[in-house]
């Protein structure tokens, strides 16, 4: 099990892998996380599933190299194995009929965004997609975002590809220009702070995906915990999707920072 | 054969008749009990070694003298798994220590564990005659246990027991700890066909992720395993029933009988101000780093934050493991805060002792109320609302009440919340038709520890919320018999 069955690279460093995972396959929903780890002395980290087909048993993952967990992890090749591999975990996107639905996506966030994007649209949405990119190398998924859409959006930070702008840009024209029933939002927890702070000055109900620090991911350990209108919730068993104009984005970044002087090293 | 009819058997066996003849009881009496090895104090607290060092033979030999081979074994009577104790501790005192071993395997199937874990002043040794009727010291029977059970492995030839004939019945076990192990071992030896899931990458439940090395090594575990395994039980890491596989997938797949033993992994947190600042994590965040995730080697891309100044807020035996980590990851200062007195503390005495010993300071009436961090968010300073004992409440302890306007500060720069678990809501939602208490623990009828669902029977902290590791067996060996005779009767 949990063996790679192809790789692909989106840009520099972020790869697409395809692993052998028939049960994740058969029972995960938009929404859903894994939990990995690579080698005997390798750590636990979560990542989003982006995607699943349940006939070859396989499930997508994006990754994107950033850390020593997640390089590793981008260094396995077609035909490795992931040392451990559990889930799904986490609580499924709640999917309804809401009418107009903005999906706001940035960097590695593109790709557990789309299976999120394909469950709306399959609701009976319509779906508008907003894209960011730092630059034009690094925007991923468009084509199989537009295939599930009304609309891709597709903004970069320095304007070399789709429009200049932040992905906050991109959510705001469409607010401005028809009414939007519900926003979700995933990538960096600093954007989805702007993306939330901008959406309640509209009144547009918005669901972040919050990607936090995570330990076991089966709510043992609450590495993960954050606050939620008041409460402490645990983003592994009670998320990973919250109300974004509840979360606490400032208490979560400071979390977000524990090891940073450890990774470092 | 009754129990009461197997252990008169077994007593009035020629050998054990001459060897009760052979010595007075006086003298036997007389004997002093048995102190246990140990590594120094300031030596053990800069490692990860275990501390207990275990008794040598001539040492077990004379203990196993003491015990009067009791016509009514009463210490039978406080072990929750109803290990033959005259018998194997008879053993011992004729030096043959491998029948004293397969012994303890009859009804015990990890008893280097429990040798080990077990809080036996509360359990076997308080019901020992030499407590109950003399005033004298218990027979060391956790000693000897853990002796036998020690000899048996260090020897390399381990005593796999007998399996009766295969039945064919799949039985699945949701958790890996203590009560799954206990019922896994039970039924394998039964004939049925067995299978283990566990939501980890390593088999064990607390026994791996929680009690730490110097209590409990991973090697010892691995070998009680490995026992099981050759008994033919079948294990499956990283797969969680309820969300990898459902209840219905198991019946899918054929299995006719499901053990749950998910044990209560859900940390409590105490709600006060600053308990999300970086460096305050549970006790079981902490103690999974460093045993599961073994994060203080540098070799494990695991990090874990190490403290300086280490409060562990809480009086139990896991505040004890987390406190006694910090203090050999290197902290200065290593806390324990608990807000009655140490008399109320619910941890076992040896480990308060061991703790002491290796420096670690008690701050007892004392209750957090808030943290402070920095600029960063990282725990600077803890404020301790100091307290003073009331009347008894429900439990009979006496309860702490605050002393208006007592507020110590004390700088920190990490603090271990270990103020108890909560049941894990996994398997409550995902079985549908179970019923559960309002403490989230499943409801499980007492004498044969079957849940509302005919099939489902449960057992473990998932039934009585935080307990012990043999509690934890005992609810497995009990469901194990009673879901046996369901089966095959039918």
């Amino acid at each position: 099990m949990n063996k790679i069955v192809s790789k692909e690279h989106f840009s520099a460093n972020v790869v697409k892998l395809v692993v052998e995972a028939p049960l994740i396959a058969r029972s995960r929903k938009a929404g859903h996380f894994v939990i990995v780890k690579v080698g005997e002395k390798g750590e636990r980290i979560p990542l989003t599933i982006a995607g699943s087909d349940i006939q070859k048993g396989t499930i997508d993952l994006v990754i994107q190299g950033v850390g020593g967990s997640s390089k590793k992890i981008c260094a396995l090749n077609e035909g490795d194995y992931i040392t451990d591999l559990v889930g799904p975990l986490g609580q499924a996107t709640h999917v309804e009929k809401v009418g107009t639905v903005v999906c706001a996506g940035g960097g590695v966030g593109v790709a557990p965004l789309l299976p999120i994007v394909e469950a709306f649209h399959n609701a009976g949405n319509r779906v508008i997609v907003v894209l960011a990119a730092r630059t034009k190398e690094l925007v991923i998924l468009e084509d199989q975002m537009k295939k599930y859409s009304d609309e891709v959006i597709v903004m970069t930070d320095d304007g070399s590809y789709g429009n200049k702008g932040l992905v906050t840009n991109g959510v705001e024209s469409v607010i401005n220009r028809e009414k939007v029933d519900l926003c979700v939002t995933i990538g960096p927890a600093i954007m989805m702070k702007f993306v939330a702070a901008l959406t309640k000055k509209y009144d547009v109900p918005t669901l972040a995906s919050l990607n936090t620090i995570m330990v076991d991911g089966t709510g043992m350990c609450g590495a993960c915990r954050i606050t939620v209108g008041g409460q402490t919730k645990f983003v592994c068993v009670d998320g990973p999707e919250f109300d974004a104009h509840q979360v606490d984005f400032d208490e979560m970044l400071m979390r977000l920072g524990a090891y940073k002087e450890l990774e470092q090293k | 054969m009754t129990q009461q009819d197997s252990i008169a058997a077994r007593r009035a066996e020629p050998w054990r008749e001459e060897l009760r003849k052979s010595k007075k009881a006086k003298e036997r009496t007389d004997l002093v009990r048995v102190e246990m090895n140990e590594l120094d104090a300031d030596y053990r607290n800069k490692n990860n070694e275990e501390v207990n060092l275990g008794l040598t033979k001539e040492q077990a030999m004379l203990e196993a003298q003491r015990c009067l081979d009791c016509v009514n074994p009463t210490c039978m009577t406080g072990c929750p798994v109803s290990i033959n104790i005259p018998t194997f501790i008879k053993y011992i005192e004729v030096g043959d220590i491998s029948s004293a071993a397969k012994i303890l395997k009859e009804t015990s199937a990890l008893p280097a564990v429990c040798g080990r874990v077990c809080p036996q002043e509360k359990q076997c040794e308080s019901q020992c005659i030499y407590t109950a009727k003399m005033k004298k010291e218990a027979v060391a029977i956790g000693y000897l246990e853990r002796f036998a059970a020690d000899y048996e492995r260090e020897s390399g030839n381990i005593f796999v027991p007998e399996i009766e004939e295969k039945n064919g019945i799949k039985i699945a076990v949701v958790g890996s700890g203590p009560a799954g192990l206990s019922f896994a071992g039970d039924m394998a030896k039964r004939g049925f066909d067995v299978t283990v899931f566990e939501a980890l990458h390593e088999i064990g439940g607390v026994l791996k992720y929680g009690i730490p090395e110097f209590r409990l090594p991973n090697q010892i575990v691995d070998v009680e395993i490995d026992s099981l395994r050759k008994m033919g039980v079948t294990f499956i890491t990283n797969c969680i029933v309820g969300k990898t596989i459902s209840y219905e997938d198991l019946h899918t797949d054929g299995f006719k009988g499901i053990f749950v033993a998910s044990g209560a992994g859900l940390p409590n947190f105490m709600n006060i101000p600053g308990e999300n600042l970086v460096g305050v994590m549970s006790s079981n965040e902490y103690l999974t780093r460093v045993n599961l995730m073994d994060a203080a080697n540098p070799e494990s891309d695991t990090p874990v934050l190490i403290g300086k100044k280490v409060a562990v807020i809480g009086g139990g035996n896991t505040a004890m493991d987390s406190v006694r980590t910090a203090k050999r990851l290197g902290a200065e200062r290593a806390m324990i805060v608990y807000r009655r007195s140490e008399e109320e503390m619910p941890a076992r005495l040896e480990e308060v002792k061991h703790a002491k010993e290796e420096g670690v300071e008690f701050l007892t009436l004392h209750n957090p109320i808030e943290y402070l961090g920095d600029e960063r968010g990282r725990v600077q300073e803890m404020k301790l609302q100091k307290m003073e004992l009331g009347e008894p409440d429900a439990s009979g302890r006496r309860s702490p009440i605050p002393i208006p306007g007592a507020i110590d500060t004390i700088e920190v720069d990490e603090v271990i919340v270990s103020v108890g678990v909560s049941p894990n809501p996994l398997i409550p939602q995902a079985f549908s038709g179970l019923e559960v208490t309002r403490k989230g623990t499943i409801v499980v009828s007492e004498d044969n520890m079957r849940s509302a669902l005919a099939d489902v029977y449960a057992g473990g902290d998932i039934v009585r919320g935080g307990a012990t590791v043999i509690l934890a067996m005992g609810d497995g060996r009990k469901a194990a018999a009673a879901m046996a005779e369901s089966l095959l009767s039918k």
